[in-house]
């Protein structure tokens, strides 16, 4: 078995009285695809948020090959949701994949050639090299969403979170995506991937985490992708659906 | 003193000179500091530190008994301080959105400022008269000790502004993922925060509690239309600020001691009208040249495809027709007839028209062309 890269014990969210995420225990090992599923609402964005530290969990505790998230965050990369930040911010694409390198720059100092020929060369595995100098508000949906994907790779990272990136994109960013999500795990590198299209996690993903509130599953797709964890999840009948 | 003796006074002038500088740098710093206001969405947060300052001011003065302008900054310094911290604490603790905890905490902090005001105005002290130029502010009570803070107060914002220029930029456009990357975002958070309250406080003096957020606001908002880079539009904004700045203090100076807040703000008022409808990209002006003009263009290829499909059916390509078979054609006129011809696309011969090799290969090509440039 492969070394274990993400270990969550006991993790509960709360926001106000509510619990959104309750006792979950997860053990990703490393080198997976991992898709994260659930209706709206499960808590998956939370999970991340929480695991990445983003929102204070009530109680549990996360660990990164071993350690605790905060001190192996150099290993850890993060591609948010599309429509959590304004495109129409002053920037430029080159300048946003850039800020990829600000964590291991740290505090004051800025980034130089180096981290620029590192943002340029993320850009071109995304296939946005010509839009490098655009203005971001001028780029569509998808290629937004491909620029969050160079940020996340010029970290460099061991570990790669993403928030529901085939959200609304089209065909060609698509690909992209699926091609890069393949060249990370050749490189022996996890990628927990919170999806909303069932169809596609047994042709994209070899991992799976059904989540609703609680986990209801875990494990290789091919063992636990099946009605009956489906149906735990989404509730009744909803094999129906899935199997056309 | 009309705006020429002004302008000709203001370098020999020792107090134009003070107050001009002074609200110079003033307008410079707000400038810059309401590019982060605005671009945090936090517009109406100066508005309520300012009004929140009010009260601070206001007791400053009972405690003391003097008018010193440092130690009522002071005053107004903690009181916006406690109304910023209120306004976060509402946040976080209530279900009520920020918007209602703004204005709450202002109106609440303003309307205990002007309760503390008039009960001092009917204090026997006769040192009370003048604080309610805090209000509206007035510049000419500007001293070059006042200038000297803000002089210094800025030199302190710019050193900060650069050293953690990347941390603002990326806090400002993703505090998330800034979290992930290892940065302690509440520290980045008050930084700003704490130099946006400073700004205020000194601001006060000049231009008054109720429109001290125009004068954090208006100048961002103009710069944002002239450019996409955070840069230059931090820059542009500072020099709007100090450009309203000076001009408001000239009218206000020039025209019998107008009031010189309301002054500076209606200046700062015509740089955002200007460059909301002249600035090149984001201008309504130039915005709505280039609509027309893109679907004056469309509409000529529309009826050039149109003749193209027409001519495609005959051998020659350069085969005449008669001009009354266009009439079935939405979008054709006699002057974008006019205009075909103009560019040599088709060439019109009595009531024939037939297309040049040109205009053929145009018309060939528009639809690859469109979508390319879509694209």
């Amino acid at each position: 078995m492969n070394k274990i890269a993400v270990k969550v014990d006991d993790l509960t969210v709360a926001y106000n009285y509510k619990p959104v995420l309750w006792d979950i225990d997860l053990e990703i090992p490393e080198g997976v695809l991992m898709a994260i599923v659930g209706p709206n609402g499960a808590g998956k964005s939370t999970l991340i948020k929480a695991i990445l530290g983003i929102l204070d969990p009530l109680a549990g505790s996360v660990e990164i090959y071993g350690k605790p998230y905060k001190k192996q965050r150099s290993l850890v990369a993060y591609v948010p949701q599309k429509g959590s930040v304004d495109w129409d911010f002053p920037t430029t694409a080159i300048d946003v994949v850039m800020m990829g390198t600000y964590g291991s720059l740290g505090w004051i100092r800025r980034p130089r050639q180096k981290q620029k020929k590192a943002s340029l060369e993320a850009l071109e595995k995304v296939g946005m090299l010509s839009f490098k100098n655009r203005q971001i508000s001028q780029l569509s949906g998808g290629q937004q969403q491909r620029i969050f994907l160079a940020r996340a790779l010029v970290q460099d990272a061991s570990i790669y979170f993403m928030d529901e990136p085939f959200q609304g994109v089209d065909a060609t960013t698509e690909v992209t995506i699926i091609n890069i999500l393949k060249e990370l795990r050749k490189q022996n590198k996890t990628v927990i991937v919170v999806h909303h299209d069932l169809q596609t996690v047994p042709e994209y993903f070899d991992w799976v985490t059904f989540l609703n509130v609680k986990k209801i599953a875990t494990g290789p797709v091919k063992d636990i992708f099946n009605d009956d964890n489906l149906t735990k999840t989404y509730g009744i009948n909803y094999k129906v659906s899935i199997q056309e | 003193m009309d705006l020429g003796d002004y302008f000709s006074m203001v370098f020999s002038d020792y107090t134009l000179r003070t107050i001009t500088l002074g609200t110079a740098i003033l307008g410079a710093v707000c400038g810059m500091l309401g590019s982060f206001a605005v671009l945090r969405k936090q517009s109406l947060l100066g508005d309520a530190i300012s009004h929140a300052a009010l009260p601070g001011i206001a007791i400053a003065f009972l405690i003391t008994g003097a008018k010193d302008s440092n130690v009522l900054l002071i005053g107004a310094l903690v009181s916006g301080m406690i109304g910023t911290f209120w306004i976060r604490g509402i946040v976080s603790k209530t279900h009520l959105k920020s918007d209602t905890a703004l204005g709450l905490i202002l109106s609440l902090f303003f309307g205990f400022g002007m309760l503390l005001l008039t009960y001092i105005q009917k204090q026997p002290n006769a040192n009370q008269a003048g604080l309610d130029k805090y209000l509206f502010g007035q510049a000419a009570t500007l001293l070059e000790s006042d200038v000297w803070m803000m002089a210094i107060a800025t030199s302190a914002c710019l050193v900060v502004l650069l050293l953690f220029w990347k941390e603002f930029k990326i806090l400002l456009f993703d505090a998330d993922y800034t979290k992930t990357l290892g940065f302690n975002t509440r520290f980045i958070d008050i930084l700003i925060t704490s130099f946006i309250v400073l700004a205020i406080v000194l601001g006060l003096q000049t231009v008054g509690v109720v429109l001290m957020s125009a004068m954090l606001l208006a100048p961002a908002a103009a710069a944002r239309q002239w450019t996409n880079s955070l840069g230059v539009m931090v820059f542009l904004a500072a020099i709007f600020g100090a450009f309203a700045g000076v001009f408001g203090t000239a009218i206000s100076a020039s025209q019998n001691n107008l009031s010189t807040g309301p002054v500076i703000v209606l200046v700062a008022g015509v740089f955002v009208v200007f460059s909301f409808i002249f600035s090149p990209n984001r201008g309504l002006l130039f915005k709505q040249i280039r609509i027309s003009k893109n679907r004056r263009d469309l509409k000529l290829y529309k009826t050039l495809a149109f003749m193209h499909n027409i001519a495609e059916d005959h051998e020659d390509i350069s085969h005449p027709h008669t001009i009354k078979i266009l009439n079935n054609f939405q979008g054709f006129t006699k002057k974008s007839l006019q205009k075909l011809v103009e560019l040599d696309f088709v060439i019109l011969q009595g009531n024939m028209w037939s297309l040049t090799e040109k205009g053929f290969k145009k018309a060939e090509n528009l639809y690859n062309q469109q979508s390319h440039t879509h694209e």
